[in-house]
This record gives C-alpha cells, structure tokens and sequence, in this order.
C-alpha cells in the first residue's frame, strides 16, 4: 500500500437488502492521483462512491482517507472529502451566490465572500451568480456541482459521473477543471461511461465488475479500443 | 480559455482557511445557516407556508360552515379545531421539511458537511417553528372572525408557542425519519399524531381554560405539560437525531 495514498479501501462488502453490490472490493488512490472507476450500470460505482464520502457504512472492510478510518473519524473528516453525485446537490431556488455561502457556512470556511468568488470565476459562473440555479443549463449546473465541491479545498474529491449530459464546451471546461484539481495534491476518483475522457482526464483505471475490481492500469499504457476491449472481455458492456 | 486558466491559478493559490472546532458558536452559527437557508428557500418558491395556511384556513372554514347550526356556543368548540388545525396543518410543512431535500436531491450535501448533525436538526426544527407560528396567527385571527372567539390572550399564546414547539421538536426527527420512504405524506401524520396526544389534551385543556375565563394559577398544569413535553421530546430528539443517517 502506498505511503502517500489518500483513498484505501480494504475488503469492501455491502449488501441492499439480498443484493450483493460490493463483495470485497480493494481501492487505493495515490495523492496526486486521478483515478477513473469504470464498470457497468449497477456493478456498484455509486455504492463504492457512497461508502468511500461516508454517505453509507459497508458490511465489512475498512475505507481510510488520508490514514484515518472513516469509522472511526468524526464529523470534522467530512471536511476532507469533496462529492459530486449523480444530482447535483444544490438549492435549485437559491442563485449559485447564495448555495455556495451556505455551504461556506456549513464548512466554517472564513472569509467565505473571496472564496466564493474564486470558485465561481473558477466554474465561470461569475456573471451568473445571482440567477437562480433553476435557471442554469445542465453544463452550468454541473459546473456549480463542482465548484460547490470543491468550496472548502478537500483532499479527497470524488466525482460519480461529473460528464453526464454535458455538452463538449461545458466538458471541455470541466476537463481544465480536472487537470488543475488533479495537479494540485488531491486524490481524484471519478466515473464514467465515456472511454475517451476516462482516458484523457485520469492517470489510471480501474474496472469494477460484479461488485470487485478486476482491473487497474495506467492510462498511459492504454488505448480507447483497447480498454473497450477490456470492457466487453469483462462483460461490463455488451 | 485565458481568463479561465488565470482564475483556476487564483483558485488553487488561495488556500482555504476554515475555523476548527469553534464550539458552541459555530455550532449556532449552521443552525442558523440551515434554518436561514430554508427560510430563504420558502421566500423564493413560497411551497410550505402557503400550503399549510391555505389547509387551515379551508379547515377553520369547513369546521365553521359543520358546527354552526348544531352547537350552541362556539367556546365549546373553538379550543378543539384550533389544535386539530394546527396538528394537521402542520403536518403538510413537517412532510416538505426533509422532503423537498429528498426530492431535489440534495440531502447528501446536508449530511457530507462538517457539522454535528444536531446542527442541522435544530436548524430545520428553527424554520419548521417559524412556519408554524406564523401559520398559526392566521389561524387564530380567521378563527376570530368565523367563530367569534378571541383567542390573543397571552397565556394561550404562550401554551400555544409551547405546544408548537414540541410539536416540531418530535415532527422534525420524525420527519427526517419518513423523508425517504415513498409513503412520507401518510408515515409522518400515522407516526407523529399519537405521539402528540399529551400535546393535543393540553393544549386543548389550556385553550378551553382561557377561552373560559379560569386564572392563571388553574391553567399553570397545562403549560408545564407542554414545557415538560417540549422538554423532553426535543432533548430525546436531539440525543436521537444522529442515528437516524447510520445508512443514508
């Protein structure tokens, strides 16, 4: 196990009900790392994602984030994970200004208004901070998602499909905002069902089938075709 | 995109400061963010309190129009409607309280912030007891109107804000409780109105009390129920509220 890693997932097992989701699932995300989880819809990615922020408890294993067991940790552990879910977690009545001073608030962060307001250049959301985010288009909601994430700076940021619906400007942009986060010493974990983008934004990937990952590799050493490949020996598409 | 790689260089140089700890400050401080934020949110989309004024108005009404021909005075039965109205309507802001954070999704933002749930607890049980008083002025000045009783003394208002309080300490856990639940809008009302029977008999003893004319010393028993009640559901409430996101 590296020294350095910031995720490490040991034996993960959860169950929802009969249905097995994880059985054993073994992870470990370098600092500095991007890594992308890829798998089919429903081999637990989201599962994983949840155990991983703390959302969810597993039946048995252990997730450590930064060295310290999310058991264990209290609520101040919270402050090093960053989460961008399927929804995108924010207050669709209140403008992009107000859901990000909640979320200041709620993460104690001082001088909260200079923050916002690097996070919203950041998202390139400024010119539309006091519009409400009902009225933003799906790239510009995922971009708050993001910026909201990544308010309070987290070591940890894991994003479960972050490119869905995403038009190729608004993915471009958060491809940038990707590769600056990456550089910057966090531990990345993303999904992802584009091949292309999974290649292009993470340093490795890892392949989760029937609740296990069967596979992890560096980027580096694959190719498009060659990681669908990989994909359909292991029945994660068809 | 210049300006933008200028702007992630300002984002990432910038580091983030955040206050640890903080103590009993910081704790009020995201119980009044929580509270604040949903107060904010009922300005813009005006979803809980026009919801539950507009049930109690139509049931004040509907209870006026039913009793008016076959009851002699309408002390008898003003206490009575005032807390079933206020039990049921209440209800309707109770279910949209964890609810609607469910239904937008963004419950896991709640629950992924550094705070001691508590926090959020007591912030959602904050705006749930400013909708509800404030639901329940309009109550009693519509019931001044239908049934002619004047129900302002201060000692009714004070059982009445007492009585509400419990009412939302026990209706915000239990709604936090049903929130997920596809069958929310008849879980909470199924749950929650048993537990507050003390509530009702109270309330309903003080209010009848007042309504009456009785002193102050004859109506002390209900008011310390209420403050007992109040007491304890929330303190239960609060120990409690943690255990409910085990497994969210």
């Amino acid at each position: 196990m590296a020294d350095d890693a910031l995720i490490v997932a040991t034996g993960i097992h959860k169950r929802y009900g009969r249905k097995r989701v994880l059985t054993g699932v073994d992870l470990v995300v370098p600092q500095g790392e991007v890594m992308a989880l890829l798998g089919a819809n429903g081999a637990g990615k989201s599962t994983l994602m949840r155990l991983i922020c703390g959302l969810a408890k597993p039946d048995r294993g252990e997730v450590r984030l930064g060295g310290v067991s999310t058991r264990k940790a209290g609520h101040e552990m919270r402050r090093y994970i960053g989460l961008v879910a399927h929804s995108p977690l924010l207050y669709d009545n209140l403008s992009a200004w107000e859901n990000l001073m909640f979320f200041a608030s709620l993460y104690d962060i001082q001088q909260p208004e200079p923050r916002v307001e690097a996070v919203l250049h950041a998202v390139d959301l400024w010119p539309r901070r006091h519009d409400a985010v009902r009225t933003y288009s799906r790239g510009m909601t995922q971009r708050l998602a993001i910026g909201r994430a990544i308010l309070h700076d987290p070591p940890v940021l894991l994003l479960d499909e972050p490119d869905t619906g995403l038009d190729p400007a608004s993915a471009e942009t958060l491809a940038r905002l990707i590769r600056s986060l990456g550089a910057s010493n966090r531990a990345i974990l993303l999904t992802t069902h584009n091949l292309e983008r999974a290649l292009a934004w993470a340093d490795s990937v890892s392949l989760l089938v029937d609740g296990k990952i069967v596979e992890r590799a560096p980027t580096s050493t694959l190719t498009t075709d060659g990681l669908r490949r990989w994909l359909v020996e292991t029945g994660s598409v068809g | 995109m210049i300006g933008v790689e200028r702007d992630e260089t300002k984002l990432i140089a910038r580091p983030v400061s955040m206050r640890l700890g903080g103590g009993m400050l910081a704790f009020l401080r995201k119980v009044w963010a929580v509270c604040a934020k949903d107060l904010r949110a009922e300005l813009r989309g005006r979803e809980v309190f026009s919801t539950m004024t507009s049930f109690s108005v139509l049931a004040v009404l509907t209870f006026g129009l039913a009793f008016d021909l076959r009851v002699p005075r309408s002390e008898m039965i003003a206490p009575g409607v005032l807390w079933v109205v206020i039990l049921f309507g209440g209800v309707l802001g109770l279910n949209r309280s964890f609810g609607a954070e469910v239904d937008r999704g963004t419950l896991p933002a709640l629950l992924l912030a550094p705070v001691d749930r508590s926090a959020i607890y007591f912030g959602k049980l904050l705006a749930n007891l400013a909708f509800t008083l404030a639901t329940t002025l309009v109550i009693l000045g519509v019931m001044f109107f239908i049934f002619d009783v004047n129900m302002f003394h201060p000692v009714n208002v004070l059982g009445v804000a007492l009585g509400i309080l419990g009412y939302v300490g026990v209706g915000t856990i239990f709604a936090a409780l049903t929130a997920s639940s596809r069958a929310r809008e008849t879980m909470l009302p199924i749950l929650l109105l048993p537990v507050m029977v003390p509530v009702f008999v109270a309330g309903v003893g003080l209010t009848a009390g007042v309504v009456d004319g009785k002193t102050f010393d004859d109506l002390r028993q209900w008011l310390g129920i209420l403050a007992a009640f109040d007491l304890i559901f929330v303190i239960v409430a609060y120990l409690l509220f943690d255990l409910i996101w085990e497994d969210a």
